[in-house]
C-alpha cells in the first residue's frame, strides 16, 4: 500500500539517470535520499511524483501504477516542494498556500469552505498563520520554503516530496524546516546533502550514486566511513553520539585511504 | 494582512464586476454622444430599444443610422477589442510566466496583420472568414516563431521580449511590403491600419465574430482558471498541482492567437492593452485567475471605450488611429513593469 517504486529507471539520449532503483515508504516515516550531485536524486523524486513516467520500473499508489491514477489525484495525494520556486507574480502567503487547493478545485467554484479550512490548517502546522498576508517577495529563503511546505500541505497530502528542501537556508532554518517535515503527519522523501541532518532527522535513508540504489537502511547501518569514502570520495570518521545515539558524521582532510583501513566507529 | 483580506472577499469582487458592467454601458452610451452630430444619451437608448422591438425611437432616419450603423459598432467593436486584449495579456502572462507578454509585444498582432494582409492583396477568397482565417496562420506562425526562439535564447522575460520584437519587425516588415507590392494608392493607405490598428469605418459584420470568440474563449479560460493560476511557480509546479501542461498550455495559446487573429482582422493591431490592462486588474483583485480574468476583460473594455473616443475627437475632424493612442500610453507602462520586474527578481 501507499506509494511504492518497484526498479524504476530513466533515460535520458541513452543514459541511464536513474537506474533500477526499489523504494517502499512505511506509513508516516521520513526517507531521506542522499548522494552526491547528480546522482538521480531529483530525477527519482520526479519519477515518484509522476511528473515524469518512468522509462522501465512501476511507481504505484495503493499498488496501481501512478500513470493510471490520473494527475489531478496525483496532486490530491503527493504534495512536491521543489528545490527553489519563485515568480514574478505579487501574491501573499494566504494566495500562494491557496494554490494548493488547484487539484481540488472544480471548474467554475470558487473557494469552499473546506479550501479554506485546509488553508488556514496548513498555515498553522507551519506556523505561519500570522505571517498570511505578507508578500512572497519580502520573505526570506526559510520562510519561502516554509511557504511551499504549507501550499504542499494545503493539498492533503499522504505522501510529501522535498527535492534538498534545506538548499540555500542557515543552519537554524535548515534545523526548523526538517523538525517540522519530520513532526508531519505524512510519509515524507527528501533529497538531502547534509549527512548529519539526514542521520538526525530521517527514520531511513537510500543512498544514490550514478542512479543506482547502493545502500538503503535506517541512518546507523548506512552512515559509515566505508559508505562515504565509497559513494562521496571523502575520509570521514562516524561516532555513535549524535542525539539519540544516531550516528554524527565528521569529515577530514585527504584523500580517504583504502576500505576498511580509515574505520574506527 | 488586510491585503489578503480585502482581496478575497467575494462580496466586494461580485460588487466589483456589477460596478464595472454598470459603468461599461454608461461608457458606451455617453461615448456615442460625443462627436460632430448632437446626440443626447436619451436618443441612444431609444435607438438600441427600437432594435430590440420596444417601439420606434421617434428619431429622424439619418440620426438612428448615425447611432446605430456609425457609432454603435464602433464604440462595441472598441470594448470587445479592449476585453480581448486584456484577457490575451493575462492568459499569455500567466502560461509564459512572464509579466511583459503581450499578443502587440510579442509579435503576435504583427503575424496577424501580415496573415490578413496578404488575403486582402493577393486576393486569397473573400469574406471576413478568409480574412480571419489568414490572420490566425499569421498569428500562429509568429507565435511558434517567438516560442521556438525563446527557447533558443533561454525563457527569461527580457530574452522573451527581445524574440517579439524580431518578429514584430519581421512581421511589420512583411505586412509592409506586400501593402506596397500591390501597389495600389487605396490599398497602400491601409497598410496604417493593419500596422497601427483602428476603430475607424467599422459596422456590425466586423462586431459579431470578435463578439462570439471573445465570449468563446472567456468561457474555455474561465473553465481553466484554476489551471492558469497552478502555472505561478513554473511548469513543474504546475504538473505537481495536477495540470496536464502541455495539453493546457498548447490549448491555451492556440486560443489566444485566435482571438488575437480575430480583433486584428477587424481593427488592426493595438498595441499594449493586453500587456498593461492586466497589471491594473491585479491591482484591483489580486492574482487568483477565476477574478482577474472577468475583471480585465471589463477594466480592458471601458479602458478601450474611453481611448478610442479620445482618438477620435482630439484632434477633429481629423482622427488619430487608436493604436497610436495605446502606445503612447502604454509604452511608459511598459517600462514601469519592466522596472518592477526587476527589482522583485533582484529582492
Amino acid at each position: 500500500m501507499g506509494l511504492r517504486a518497484e526498479r524504476v529507471s530513466w533515460r535520458v539520449g541513452g543514459e541511464l539517470i536513474v537506474d533500477g532503483v526499489s523504494l517502499e515508504p512505511a506509513q508516516g516515516e521520513t526517507v531521506g535520499l542522499l548522494g552526491p550531485n547528480g546522482s538521480g536524486k531529483s530525477t527519482l523524486l520526479r519519477l515518484l511524483s509522476g511528473v515524469r513516467p518512468a522509462s522501465s520500473g512501476v511507481v504505484s499508489l495503493d499498488d496501481v501504477p501512478i500513470q493510471r491514477v490520473g494527475r489531478r489525484n496525483v496532486a490530491r495525494r503527493i504534495g512536491v516542494v521543489e528545490q527553489q520556486a519563485d515568480t514574478e507574480v505579487d501574491m501573499t502567503v494566504h494566495e500562494v498556500v491557496g494554490l494548493g487547493r488547484v487539484p481540488h478545485r472544480r471548474p467554475w467554484a470558487g473557494e469552499t469552505a473546506e479550501d479554506e479550512r485546509a488553508v488556514r490548517s496548513a498555515l498553522e502546522s507551519t506556523g505561519l498563520a500570522d505571517k498570511e498576508g505578507r508578500c512572497w517577495h519580502t520573505l526570506s529563503g526559510g520562510e519561502r520554503q516554509r511557504v511551499q511546505i504549507a501550499r504542499a500541505l494545503a493539498q492533503q497530502p499522504r505522501e510529501l516530496l522535498l527535492d534538498e528542501p534545506t538548499n540555500h537556508l542557515d543552519i537554524r532554518h535548515q534545523l526548523e524546516l526538517l523538525g517540522l517535515v519530520v513532526r508531519l503527519p505524512v510519509t515524507s522523501v527528501l533529497a538531502l546533502h547534509d549527512l548529519n541532518l539526514a542521520a538526525m532527522f530521517c527514520d531511513r535513508l537510500l543512498v544514490l550514486r550514478q542512479g543506482r540504489a547502493v545502500v538503503a537502511g535506517t541512518p546507523g547501518e548506512v552512515l559509515t566511513p566505508e559508505l562515504v569514502a565509497e559513494v562521496y570520495g571523502v575520509r570521514a570518521e562516524v561516532t555513535a553520539d549524535g542525539p539519540e545515539g544516531r550516528p554524527s558524521v565528521r569529515f577530514l582532510p585527504g584523500e580517504p585511504v583504502e576500505q576498511g583501513t580509515a574505520s574506527r566507529g | 494582512m488586510s491585503v489578503s483580506r480585502t482581496r478575497s472577499g467575494g462580496v466586494g469582487t461580485t460588487l466589483l464586476w456589477v460596478c464595472g458592467l454598470v459603468l461599461l454601458t454608461l461608457s458606451v452610451a455617453f461615448t456615442i454622444t460625443i462627436g460632430p452630430a448632437e446626440i443626447a444619451v436619451g436618443n441612444v437608448w431609444a435607438v438600441v430599444g427600437e432594435h430590440l422591438g420596444l417601439g420606434d425611437s421617434g428619431l429622424s432616419l439619418i440620426r438612428e443610422g448615425i447611432i446605430w450603423n456609425l457609432r454603435l459598432p464602433r464604440t462595441v467593436l472598441a470594448a470587445v477589442c479592449g476585453a480581448g486584449l486584456g484577457l490575451c495579456g493575462v492568459v499569455m502572462q500567466a502560461l509564459l510566466r512572464n509579466p511583459l507578454a503581450d499578443p502587440y509585444v510579442l509579435g503576435i498582432s504583427s503575424g496577424a496583420s501580415t496573415g490578413a494582409v496578404a488575403v486582402v492583396v493577393l486576393g486569397v477568397g473573400s469574406g471576413v472568414a478568409t480574412l480571419s482565417l489568414g490572420a490566425f496562420l499569421g498569428s500562429l506562425c509568429s507565435f511558434v516563431l517567438v516560442l521556438m526562439f525563446g527557447h533558443l535564447v533561454g525563457s527569461a522575460p527580457d530574452r522573451m521580449i527581445l524574440a517579439g520584437v524580431a518578429a514584430m519587425q519581421l512581421f511589420s516588415a512583411l505586412t509592409s511590403f506586400i501593402v506596397m507590392s500591390a501597389a495600389d494608392a487605396e490599398q497602400t493607405r491601409s497598410v496604417l491600419f493593419w500596422l497601427l490598428g483602428s476603430l475607424g469605418g467599422t459596422g456590425w459584420e466586423e462586431v459579431w465574430p470578435c463578439l462570439v470568440v471573445l465570449l468563446v474563449v472567456l468561457a474555455v479560460c474561465l473553465l481553466k482558471a484554476p489551471a492558469l493560476d497552478a502555472f505561478t511557480f513554473g511548469h513543474d509546479a504546475a504538473a505537481a498541482l495536477g495540470v496536464s501542461v502541455t495539453r493546457t498550455r498548447t490549448s491555451l495559446l492556440i486560443a489566444t492567437a485566435l482571438l488575437t487573429a480575430t480583433l486584428v482582422s477587424a481593427a488592426g493591431a493595438i498595441g499594449f492593452v493586453g500587456l498593461v490592462l492586466p497589471h491594473a486588474a491585479r491591482m484591483l483583485v489580486g492574482p487568483g485567475h477565476r477574478r482577474l480574468l472577468p475583471t480585465t476583460v471589463l477594466v480592458g473594455a471601458i479602458f478601450l471605450v474611453w481611448i478610442d473616443t479620445v482618438a477620435r475627437t482630439m484632434l477633429d475632424p481629423q482622427e488619430i488611429p487608436v493604436g497610436v493612442m495605446t502606445s503612447l500610453i502604454g509604452v511608459p507602462a511598459f517600462a514601469v513593469v519592466l522596472y518592477r520586474s526587476r527589482k522583485t527578481r533582484r529582492s
